[in-house]
């Protein structure tokens, strides 16, 4: 299984990504996300970061974890390279994510693109033999 | 690529119209307006796109594409769409993540042989002092208080704390703030990402570029505009930063809801949307305006701080606001409808006002011709400043296109260029560059996106805005 593969778009960054479960799928997801900006290669998960949220169903909290990944790169000024997520449903579906990063240091992590914002546009979770969500960043 | 011609129907030179029953659900036509040569560069997916907003309730007259037109989420880029009070909608699909983001033109009174041999010194001193690049904060560090100030009053508000002038919103869309915001709005995830950057360019395809005027096509307007071949111009692209982005994100999730709630069917969830009149509707709307004047706020510091640097290399020299527009925004508009006046919900998304001079909202100063249209070109072609026409109100509710549009994915272009290489070719042609990302260079080269000159030769043709002058990049300063 790939974790995840980017696709051609003219304006964006287009990618779908895989999973055995929802779980990896999210997580690879948004090893993706953070890929088109920067090489993982190049950033030790020395810090760690955790997210709660909350949302109706899968669709609504995958894009509330990618969009928060966003809010926490800019505002942690911080460069994430693992990630992982734990669902859980009581009523509600909840999502705990664990991210592992480092601040940003321009002199070590060359960027390759700054993503804005997840979009909604094509935005979709199928599940067949593997799960797979499809993304398109605004960049 | 697939052919898309056979389903448009040539209505003249620049216009083809995608019919009723491209798809379906459409409730009007879509018109995009391109010549035969741009019409080849169209992708299947933007007529698609034009063909899911005409699917959209409430919308009037048309589904548009500006000759600039390419492929986005929800509209293309360079999609126009109005839709009545009454029964109509407002999409975030319709405004973008980068709420107002936009262009200002600043003229000096200083001629290119005076600037040219000092470029590179002017240049890295720009790079200096406006913040720019990816994640980049700016040194202004606005209070909680002051953001709400911003949001409420935008430009209007950076005038009082002192930075630029009185006449600056004069010469400026919206008086560089518009009506109707509401900062209750606005989340605290948004104020987060939205305080530090105040005053900053970000990344992207957003520059700062000092530039000479080339040509001069219409001598009579370009003097209304205080245009004059030779003499330099500073243009500033940007938009509202991370605060824009997230004030979109919040409300995209809050409208995803309300579709269903109004049980209303769109054909892409980017397209998620309120009925106007709605609660959902009215809370967009109201954090949307936010972010439009928090744009045309960072618009006006860059400008403050670009004059501060003119004032240091050129003492007593002058930078006066040309104009300032915005191209991703909805408006409250009146236009003729079938011969009836009404009030309407323009959408703008990659597309600029083009108004003429009968329209209140053209500023005093410009209310004898029209207001200017700017169009940014590509890194390193030209950029032209056009003159909005009543013309414009009938074919595109005042609307003419944003830019050059692009052609070629940023993944292509990594592969095809290299920071370095694109570097190199634009000092060949004395186009001096500041970057703070090589890899963010070598998407935006000027190979990536339409020619300029051929979207503007559509515009200009359908009389939509007429060409003013024609201004040649010397240094661009990047994110």
């Amino acid at each position: 299984m790939i974790a995840f593969e980017y696709l051609e778009h003219t304006a964006d960054v287009m990618f779908r990504a895989y999973g055995e479960t929802a779980e990896e799928m999210l997580s690879n997801a948004a090893s993706a996300l953070f890929k088109a900006m920067v090489d993982p290669a190049s950033i030790a998960a020395v810090k760690k970061w955790t997210v709660e949220l909350e949302g109706s169903d899968l669709d609504d909290l995958a894009y509330q974890w990618l969009s928060e990944i966003i809010f926490l790169f800019e505002t942690e000024s911080a460069v994430f390279s693992t990630f992982s997520v734990r669902l859980e449903q009581h009523g509600a579906m909840k999502l705990y994510g664990e991210i592992g990063g480092e601040r940003i240091d321009l002199a070590r992590h060359a960027f390759d693109n700054e993503v804005k914002a997840v979009t909604r546009h094509k935005f979709g979770i199928k599940k067949n033999q593997l799960w797979c969500i499809q993304v398109v960043l605004d960049v | 690529m697939e052919d898309t011609s056979r389903s448009l129907f040539k209505i003249d030179d620049n216009t083809y119209e995608v019919p009723l029953g491209y798809r379906p659900g459409m409730r009007v036509p879509g018109r995009i307006f391109v010549s035969a040569a741009l019409r080849n560069m169209v992708e299947p997916g933007t007529v698609d796109q034009v063909a899911n907003v005409a699917t959209l309730p409430g919308i009037v007259k048309y589904s548009m594409a500006m000759p600039d037109a390419h492929l986005g989420y929800g509209f293309p880029i360079g999609g126009v769409a109005a839709f009545r009070e009454d029964d109509g909608i407002i999409s975030p699909g319709g405004v973008g993540f980068d709420i107002n983001c936009g262009v200002r033109l600043l003229r000096s009174d200083l001629e290119a042989e005076a600037v040219q041999p000092r470029i590179n010194t002017l240049l890295d001193a720009l790079f200096q002092a406006i913040p720019s690049g990816l994640g980049s904060t700016g040194r202004l560090h606005a209070t909680d208080q002051q953001l709400t100030e911003a949001f409420i009053s935008g430009a209007r508000w950076a005038v009082e704390e002192g930075y630029g002038f009185e006449d600056d919103l004069t010469h400026c869309e919206e008086s560089g703030g518009m009506a109707g915001a509401d900062p209750d709005q606005v989340s605290v995830k948004a104020r987060k990402r939205g305080r530090p950057q105040m005053g900053t360019l970000g990344s992207g395809n957003h520059f700062l570029e000092i530039q000479r005027v080339e040509e001069i096509y219409d001598p009579a307007v370009a003097r209304q505009f205080g245009l004059f071949k030779g003499q330099i111009t500073v243009m500033i692209h940007c938009g509202s930063r991370g605060a824009g982005h997230q004030i979109c994100t919040d409300h995209l999730e809050v409208l995803s809801r309300a579709v269903r709630k109004y049980n209303i069917a769109i054909p892409d969830k980017q397209l998620a949307c309120a009925p106007l009149g709605s609660p959902e509707a009215r809370q967009y709307f109201g954090g949307m305006v936010c972010a439009a004047n928090y744009a045309w706020t960072n618009r006006h510091i860059i400008a403050h701080w670009t004059r501060e640097v003119f004032e240091k290399y050129f003492p007593g020299s002058r930078l006066d606001l040309v104009y300032d527009v915005a191209h991703n925004v909805a408006k409250i508009e009146e236009h003729n409808v079938d011969g009836k006046r009404e009030r309407l919900y323009v959408h703008r998304k990659g597309a600029t006002r083009a108004f003429g001079p009968s329209r209140s909202e053209v500023p005093a100063a410009y209310a004898a011709v029209g207001q200017p249209v700017i169009i940014p070109g590509s890194m390193g072609t030209s950029s032209y400043v056009l003159c909005g026409s009543d013309a414009a109100l009938d074919l595109t509710f005042g609307s003419a296109c944003h830019g050059a549009g692009r052609v070629m994915s940023r993944s292509q272009a990594i592969k095809l260029f290299t920071g370095q290489s694109v570097k190199a070719a634009l000092n060949k042609d004395g186009i001096v560059v500041r970057s703070t990302s090589p890899s963010m260079l070598a998407e935006e080269a000027p190979q990536v996106y339409k020619p300029s000159g051929d979207v503007v030769d559509v515009v200009h043709n359908l009389g939509i805005a007429t060409r003013v002058a024609r201004l040649v990049p010397l240094g661009v300063s990047k994110g």
